[in-house]
């Protein structure tokens, strides 16, 4: 199929990544379908994502991504009306079971969201909060895990005097990286990450992105993004979601590279070539 | 056109130059005739010969305590009912249809008809007497709309992000409300506050069939108290003459109210800054 579209195909040179050591997987998810009332979201998604990659998640506006990651924390559980269907294991733990201690799931599975959301406390406390719901009470170890995180992001040099001063006066691209050490601040195993670049300056947005790539091998990250360019960047493994009769579904899913260079299907060749979408 | 701009814009000047002037001479009135011969002996002494002469003491207490039960039952009260409506449930859940109307109805009721409710309720069916304790559960009862519905504005009103990105932490739901939900819920929870202790604090009728008139210091909750609203009441409708005592009680239930106020304000903002940072 990819030899009947070949002028579609970007022309940049790809930044050769490697193949983030040997695949094992980290989630994996069969079969899943998520209905809100009577319509589908999303339909029979099957997708597998390895330890320590990065992978993108793009497509349309409205097919479900967003929905999609937050089956993955099971957050999708405290939007009205929704109701999710098919399997999902997080290394063998298998998530569609009510009894799953979604606490200490959502712990080890952090999400970042579209538009920055730090608490309206100060950026001391948004970090040590949770961290203080999770139990860690002697305020020393908080202290270093603060610091360690806010470096991890590279803010700390940014707010190290001013850790008192509220989060909210902090610039969108700082807001977001703040949000990130929150969320690493408890030491997950994943990151999901909603286009967690899309409402931030460019600049910031590079800041952050960089960011991200940083965390490869560190945690499994699932980034949703509309910057193909970002995904082409950062992103080990690439998922691509179209919409199917009104409901999202994943049209391919593999290697960056693949993806980018060799499309199996026709609709992400020409979403990719940025004929469609 | 410009004609008409013009008198529309005299309409809404004289409206509330006309709200500003009547609130005005009223305050003014009291102050003027309350604070004619006011002493603070007048707040410290008991009252003589029916209230013509002497003080309030004893009146300003059962005042204080009433509004304690009431206050104590009602915030407890309130702001479950409210985080029950607004997070535990969904706006077509059956239950909670319920509750919302049973509040609106109760919103509706005339303070005299709690007042009959209480005396048969609360005095009579279970035992309480004329006393400060069924006063306060009567008042109660008729600030608990007031209360509930502006916690519930105020949750409503709290961007869903918190709830989500709280969640997303893996922080629970009770620790999400205690440090999030309800902080960025309380400038909304304090004007319920407010409301409700200004409705209490003025209330005559319900007081009347429940807490009763004996104007001594009550020796327990289960004494019978007079508040300030029913002094001023007792004054000026069946004492010939107490008209001066009248409206020195009554510039005393204004200082009261805005104190009240005013503590209950800023103790709640004290208590929440400590926990979010409001804009």
């Amino acid at each position: 199929m990819n030899k009947e579209l070949p002028e579609f195909y970007p022309s940049l040179p790809l930044k050769i990544r490697p193949d983030c050591c040997e695949p094992s997987p980290h989630f994996q998810i069969e079969n899943l379908s998520l209905k809100y009332g009577s319509k589908f979201a999303f339909r029979n998604i099957k997708l597998t994502l390895n330890r320590g990659c990065i992978t993108a998640l793009v497509g349309p506006s409205g097919c479900g991504k967003t929905s999609f990651l937050m089956c993955l924390n099971r957050l999708i559980e405290l939007i009205p009306g929704a109701s999710v269907t098919g399997e999902i294991f997080f290394d063998t733990q298998d998530l569609m079971k009510a009894k799953t201690p979604v606490i200490e799931l959502r712990r080890k599975v952090g999400m970042i969201f579209q538009k920055p959301n730090p608490f309206p406390q100060t950026i001391r406390k948004n970090i040590e909060f949770p961290l203080k719901e999770h139990g860690i009470l002697d305020p020393i170890k908080r202290r270093e895990i603060l610091e360690r995180a806010l470096t991890d992001v590279g803010l700390w040099q940014e707010v190290k005097d001013r850790l008192e001063a509220p989060a909210l006066t902090l610039s969108g691209g700082q807001q977001q990286r703040l949000c990130i050490a929150r969320a690493i601040a408890l030491e997950p195993e994943v990151l999901l990450m909603d286009e967690p670049c899309s409402s931030l300056d460019p600049i910031s947005s590079g800041v952050v992105e960089d960011l991200i790539a940083s965390l490869r091998q560190r945690f499994t990250v699932l980034i949703v993004t509309h910057n193909l360019a970002q995904a082409r960047r950062i992103a080990d493994y690439v998922a691509f979601f179209w919409l199917e009769d009104g409901a999202g579904s994943l049209i391919e899913s593999g290697p960056t590279k693949q993806i980018f260079n060799e499309p199996r299907h026709k609709l992400t060749a020409a979403y990719i070539g940025g004929l469609r979408g | 056109m410009f004609q008409r701009d013009r008198l529309f814009t005299l309409i809404v000047w004289s409206a509330a130059l006309l709200v500003v002037l009547i609130f005005a001479s009223f305050i003014g009135n009291i102050i003027y005739y309350g604070l004619k011969n006011f002493s603070f002996l007048y707040l410290w002494s008991n009252p003589i010969n029916t209230g013509r002469e002497g003080g309030i003491f004893p009146i300003i207490i059962s005042t204080l305590l009433i509004l304690l039960v009431c206050m104590t039952v009602a915030i407890p009260l309130s702001l479950c009912t409210a985080i029950f409506l607004t997070e535990f449930t969904s706006q077509e859940n059956i239950l909670a249809r319920f509750i919302r109307r049973s509040i609106d109805v109760l919103s509706g009721v005339p303070s005299i008809v709690f007042g009959l409710f209480g005396n048969a309720f609360f005095s009579v069916k279970l035992g309480l007497g004329f006393s400060i304790l069924s006063g306060g559960l009567t008042l109660a009862c008729m600030v608990l709309p007031i209360m509930i519905r502006l916690t519930q504005e105020g949750l409503r009103a709290v961007p869903p992000e918190y709830s989500l990105s709280g969640s997303a932490l893996g922080i629970s739901r009770s620790q999400i409300l205690l440090h999030l939900l309800l902080p960025a819920a309380a400038p909304s929870v304090i004007v319920g506050l407010v409301l409700g202790v200004g409705r209490a604090l003025a209330e005559t009728a319900a007081l009347v069939f429940t807490s009763g008139y004996v104007d001594r210091l009550p020796q327990s909750l289960w004494d019978s108290g007079r508040a300030l609203s029913v002094h001023i009441y007792d004054l000026s409708m069946n004492v010939p003459g107490g008209e001066t005592s009248a409206y020195k009680s009554a510039f005393t239930l204004l200082i009261l109210v805005f104190f009240i106020n005013s503590i209950t304000t800023q103790l709640t903002k004290l208590w929440l800054q400590k926990r979010i940072i409001l804009q």
